[in-house]
């Protein structure tokens, strides 16, 4: 039984490597990327000595704009738009702003002005003042249960259709691959889309979480967030031959995305080498933009280098599933035209 | 007679290493059943498949409709079992441009004519095989195709659904349709135009039954029993129903106790493959 059960597992190659993999993967980036700790604050400086910020600021401040010409509303706009997650302003009446919308950073600016350093009055948490966790989750949860539901479902589409045999009979069928494509998303689409609208008014409701942007922002990400997410899982179910292949690989994309997104832990607290990767994850640009719109309010000018990210994202996704979907449903291509007869001796006897 | 318009020349298919069919050729003449014969890993599915457009050959010529005109049978059968005959026949339908009284007039038809009218309700996983395959036919014959493919449409389907399936065929032949299926079934065979024979992904025989029945080489013999010492004296032997058949290549001296025999494509194709040249054999060939 042993001896069949490891043949079986060596030619199993997928579950070798998630089991030998996955242990690795998960060491490394735990070690690298689990971490609430953020070192470096992003700040902006606004007021009229917003120049001298840079040399008094406490270690911890990486100022990365002056705008000496700008008062305090101007520092809640560029923390708004997500340009920072502290803003100092100075001047008469002196202010430590910071994003309550990015906790962990909020907490840390907190350590860091408790001690009132350079005289400057402890932080002003903006967009989630009692920094409340199920504030900052509940907006990345709706991207990480579509996530789940998209890529998951999506995923076993193709599949059934190779296992059950009907996949040959749509590859003679007069269908274009992309139509197929679309075809197979439409309906998981739609159902997405319906919990997306239940997710968000159930967070709202039951954990008080704020809507403060346009919704028609926040449909916008969702739209191209799920044709990413469900291409996805097309594109697995097109790489898979049994769903338990696809459920596996569905699995293993979910996985760096809860982990490496910036829904647990912050994108500034991991190492450098990690957080390449979580640029490469379709939630990461989500929860940028569900937090924004949500928490603060974001503009969609603001947010538009996460929803060009998701386009681009979606564009690559769409292209590989449909490059795929024309290997498994365009094998032979179309006829050349006009046919010409076969042989005659052949027709004569019905066979050669 | 007019030349076939679909078929293939000199098909060759490899799957990576393996080579799956080895410079085949098969004319389906319009109007006409063409069966494709063999055993397992004969070739049978991978022409069906390069004929019907999905699978790409490595090398020779395919002549087969444009998708739209043509239908296909797989050996699966093809059916959503989590949709109703119904619904099945409205997606093959649409996918075809069939849409609205157009569709409903032929799906009623086929249901008709395949005796699942009372089934279209039901979910295609709630039939039995026999109504699967007729559901499977009946899709496929929608759109009326010029080309109609079938691979082992009755392969595990009781004999009156045979019956039933080849009486199907049979009516989209005559209705002009060029029809090509695989079986494994030589009686079924033997009532097709033509007949192709494949073994090890090779042509062993090709031409119309009765042809092939009538140019079979050497010797055949019916005896009751098996006779002792035949095979030491060149007869090759094996049983057909209660009965024996013997076959020698040449022609000699009898058996006592056998008859001469009337022979049929069974026995035909069984001596073709007792008579194959020796030679190395495709796959070993290929590696």
């Amino acid at each position: 039984m042993a001896l069949k059960e490891l043949r079986q597992l060596r030619r199993d190659r997928r579950t070798v490597a998630l089991m030998v993999g996955l242990p690795i993967l998960l060491l490394v980036v735990f070690g690298y990327a689990a971490s609430f700790d953020v070192d470096k604050l992003r700040t902006i400086a606004v007021g009229p000595a917003a120049g001298q910020v840079a040399a008094a600021a406490p270690e911890r401040l990486e100022v990365v704009a002056e705008h000496p010409g700008e008062g305090r509303a101007d520092a809640v706009r560029r923390l708004r738009d997500g340009e920072a997650q502290l803003a100092i302003v100075t001047g008469q009446q002196p202010a430590v702003l910071v994003d309550g919308s990015d906790l962990f950073a909020a907490r840390a600016a907190q350590q860091v002005f408790a001690q009132r350093p350079g005289g400057l009055p402890p932080a002003e948490v903006l967009f989630n003042p009692d920094l409340e966790t199920s504030v900052m989750m509940v907006p990345a949860l709706i991207g990480l249960i579509l996530v789940f539901v998209g890529t998951v479902a999506t995923s076993l589409g193709v599949v059934r259709e190779r296992q059950t045999g009907t996949l040959e009979q749509l590859a003679v069928m007069p269908l274009r691959p992309r139509d197929v494509f679309v075809g197979k998303v439409l309906p998981y689409f739609g159902v997405a889309a319906v919990d997306m609208a239940v997710i968000t008014l159930v967070g709202i409701g039951l954990f008080d979480v704020p809507f403060r942007g346009s919704p028609w922002v926040l449909v916008l990400g969702a739209v191209e967030f799920l044709f990413v997410t469900l291409g996805v899982g097309v594109l697995i179910s097109t790489v898979s031959q049994n769903q338990g292949q696809a459920i596996q690989l569905a699995m293993m994309t979910m996985l760096p995305q809860i982990l490496l997104s910036g829904m647990i832990f912050p994108l500034s607290a991991m190492a450098r080498g990690v957080r390449w990767i979580a640029y490469l994850l379709p939630l990461t640009y989500f929860n940028q933009i569900s937090r924004g719109v949500m928490i603060r309010g974001a503009s969609l000018g603001s947010l538009a280098l996460p929803l060009e990210a998701l386009a681009l994202l979606g564009l690559i996704v769409f292209g590989l599933s449909v490059l795929r979907f024309r290997r498994d449903l365009a094998p032979a291509g179309e006829p050349r035209a006009p046919h010409r007869p076969a042989q005659p001796a052949q027709a004569e006897a019905g066979v050669r | 007679m007019t030349p076939a318009r679909f078929g293939v020349e000199d098909l060759t298919v490899r799957y990576g290493a393996r080579l799956a069919l080895d410079r085949v050729g098969l004319a389906v003449p319009d109007g006409r059943i063409t069966a494709v014969v063999g055993g397992d890993g004969a070739g049978k599915t991978t022409l069906l498949r390069a004929l019907a457009g999905a699978v790409r050959p490595s090398s020779g010529r395919v002549e087969r409709p444009p998708a739209r005109r043509a239908g296909y049978v797989s050996a699966g059968p093809g059916v959503y079992r989590d949709l109703t005959v119904d619904e099945n026949l409205a997606f093959s339908g649409g996918a075809y441009g069939l849409r609205g009284d157009r569709l409903a007039e032929r799906a009623t038809g086929l249901l008709e004519r395949t005796g699942l009218l009372a089934a279209r309700g039901r979910l295609a996983g709630q039939l039995s095989g026999g109504m699967r395959q007729k559901l499977a036919l009946a899709m496929a014959l929608l759109h009326q195709p010029d080309l109609l493919v079938l691979d082992e449409p009755t392969t595990g389907v009781d004999p009156v659904s045979r019956t039933e399936l080849w009486r199907l065929l049979a009516e989209a032949a005559a209705a002009g349709a060029a029809v090509v299926l695989a079986t494994v079934y030589l009686d079924e065979a033997a009532r097709a135009a033509g007949v192709l024979v494949l073994d090890e992904g090779r042509t062993l025989l090709a031409g119309p039954p009765a042809e092939l029945v009538a140019g079979m080489p050497g010797r055949m013999l019916d005896a009751p029993a098996r006779p002792a010492g035949g095979e030491d004296a060149g007869w090759a032997a094996w049983r057909r129903g209660p009965r024996w058949r013997l076959w020698s290549p040449e022609e000699g001296a009898g058996v006592a106790g056998a008859e001469p025999a009337e022979p049929d494509l069974e026995d035909a194709v069984i001596v073709a493959a007792l008579a194959r040249p020796k030679a190395p054999r495709p796959r070993e060939a290929a590696a």
